[in-house]
């Protein structure tokens, strides 16, 4: 099972505007589709009598500020065991209105990895059973992974050294 | 910006087990941690208990949350090695081997097979000494104190030889994009071999304390089960997963640093309890020990790194004599090299699981995002289901046998 059988399967099943941004990285196959796509695509790769994408290896947020209506992204990581065959599927919301479905009905672990989204990115899953913060404090009001929370540049110059004891 | 209610609700796990009446009258809630002597972390668990018995359970985590990978998104790619050590702190070495392939493959550098195998050599090392700490604490959690202190000094040994290759013990930062750092030495060799020599007698008698002991299996045996459909389900990796039956390791299926040259088995379990995670990580110690054996017997001849001198640091005495070297070490120590523009995924096998680095490179000094899988944080979620229904005390056993490591839970 190749990458070039998993994408006609998924264009000739979802069709060529819904399965998108087809490329190879590393040997990796990555996909791209629309919020709405994931959960029956998901299902779709699940249920599959041959690819069996069954693990859901991990789910990571990203950021990026000037992808206007797309700034912020899923990217699923999954794990065909039988064929030892990965797969990313990538998705970007609006920042404005950033939901995304579930995944907690298909895999139990996209529970964490959500919250984890949401946490560190604001990424709203629909329908999660227990949308809180997990590792940072309940109190903050903002997520930190996001880019307009730059890190300290290491350059700086208008620290008061006396306040630093130097 | 959403019209999505989020639930904060910390009784959740109480009103959960009010909805059955059975236990309306008598529920108590017990607060197990974040600071518990037998947790061996900082992990807090919300107990909803009948009696004895554990009806619901509320796990909080992120008491040692550092932002690795915001912390990332600043430091050049040769500073994350550090943040990766401080993941899964008893198995380092795995994490920055991890690191360091994850970024090879990005910068295309070709590793020499003789660092490949001093790779291979130190993670099963470092597998090794997780292994030990797991299991060894698992038997003090059941009263058995003799065993710990026993193969403890071969985890004390384990980390000389670290000190050995690097100079640290146990976060290590060993190792460098296209290599290692430093050969090995006589003496670390000698170490090796005298632990290649000496520790699987202390295992075996380990083993042998545990294995059949009737206290002991009547303890582990039947606690924490999880079937291997659920395991899945739950992301589980690394021995916890095979403790199911299920044969996933990364090192066989997706083979890096060499390691399809090696012959060992995987070893699985069947029913996912206490005892069978226990059981596959005695296994997978004679396994570990039996690659390294056949590493340094074939360790091959040739240079223990990679001819890339932009990113790979140079001799210290080069530096003050050759010009390029000089140029070289100044441009890595200061960050100034710039990487390629894409995007990797790199998993090992790590001492809990599959660790995995997912990279985007935007082409500048640092990752634009590193997300790190971290084996411990996907499979903690299922705790409050292996321990529904058991008692306070084999919640202790099964959270020992997992394996949870703070800092990778909360990285």
């Amino acid at each position: 099972m190749s990458n070039e059988q998993i994408v006609q399967d998924l264009v000739a099943q979802f069709g060529e505007n819904t399965i998108y941004g087809i490329m190879e990285n590393y040997g990796l196959l990555n996909v791209q589709v629309q919020p709405e796509t994931v959960v029956p695509l998901m299902h779709y790769l699940y249920q599959h009598p041959t690819f069996k994408f069954q693990f859901l290896t991990d789910l990571a947020g990203i950021h990026f500020p000037n992808a206007e209506g797309q700034e912020l992204g899923v990217i699923y990581h999954l794990h065909s065991l039988e064929n030892n065959v990965r797969l990313i599927i990538k998705t970007y919301v609006p920042i404005s209105n950033p939901v995304l479905p579930t995944l907690t009905g298909l895999y139990a672990c996209a529970n964490w990895m959500e919250r984890e989204a949401f946490d560190f990115y604001g990424i709203l899953f629909s329908g999660h059973p227990n949308l809180i913060r997990i590792l940072n404090d309940d109190a903050m009001d903002y997520h930190p992974l996001r880019k307009e929370y730059p890190l300290e540049d290491a350059t700086r110059e208008d620290k008061i050294d006396a306040l630093f004891g130097r | 910006m959403s019209e999505i209610a989020l639930v904060s609700n910390p009784n959740v796990g109480l009103e959960k087990a009010q909805e059955n009446k059975k236990y309306v009258n008598d529920l108590s809630t017990l607060n197990l941690g974040p600071t518990h002597p037998a947790t061996h972390g900082i992990f807090q668990n919300i107990l909803t208990m009948d009696g004895e018995t554990i009806v619901d359970a509320e796990q909080t985590v992120g008491y040692i949350h550092r932002a690795f990978e915001k912390i990332a998104e600043r430091r050049p790619f040769y500073q994350i090695t550090t943040l990766t050590d401080r993941m899964n702190y008893c198995s380092s070495p795995i994490n920055n081997m991890g690191w360091h392939i994850t970024v090879e493959k990005l910068l295309g550098i070709q590793v020499p097979k003789r660092a490949d195998y001093i790779r291979v050599i130190m993670m099963e090392l470092a597998r090794i000494a997780d292994h030990i700490i797991c299991n060894s604490i698992l038997a003090v959690d059941t009263g058995a104190m003799t065993g710990y202190f026993y193969v403890f000094q071969w985890r004390e040994h384990i980390y000389e030889i670290y000190e050995e290759m690097c100079g640290a013990r146990l976060t290590t930062n060993m190792g460098r994009f296209g290599g290692m750092e430093r050969d090995l030495s006589p003496v670390a060799i000698a170490k090796i071999q005298k632990l290649l020599d000496e520790f699987p007698k202390a295992w075996s008698e380990f083993g042998g304390l545990c294995t059949r002991n009737r206290i002991f299996m009547d303890r582990t045996r039947e606690v924490g089960g999880i079937s291997a459909e659920r395991a899945l389900n739950y992301g589980f990796t690394g021995p916890n997963l095979r403790a199911t039956g299920v044969d996933y390791d990364v090192r066989v299926m997706n083979p890096y640093s060499s390691y399809q040259d090696f012959k060992f088995d995987i070893p699985v379990g069947t029913t996912g309890d206490t005892y069978d995670r226990f059981l596959v990580r005695q296994e997978e110690v004679w396994q570990s020990i039996s690659i390294i054996r056949q590493a340094m017997e074939n360790l091959p001849e040739g240079p223990f790194h990679a001819d890339a001198p932009q990113y790979y640091l140079p001799e210290k005495a080069q530096v003050y004599q050759n010009m390029e070297a000089l140029i070289y070490h100044f441009k890595i120590v200061m960050g100034e090299i710039d990487a390629p523009i894409g995007e990797v995924y790199q998993s090992v096998e790590g001492g809990n699981g599959e660790v995995g680095f997912y990279l985007v490179s935007d082409g500048g000094r640092s990752p634009y995002r590193l997300k790190m899988r971290r084996p411990s944080f996907i499979y903690y979620q299922a705790f409050t289901e292996m321990i529904k229904g058991s008692t306070l005390s084999d919640a202790i056993i099964t959270m020992s046998s997992m394996n949870v490591i703070a800092g990778e839970l909360d990285a």
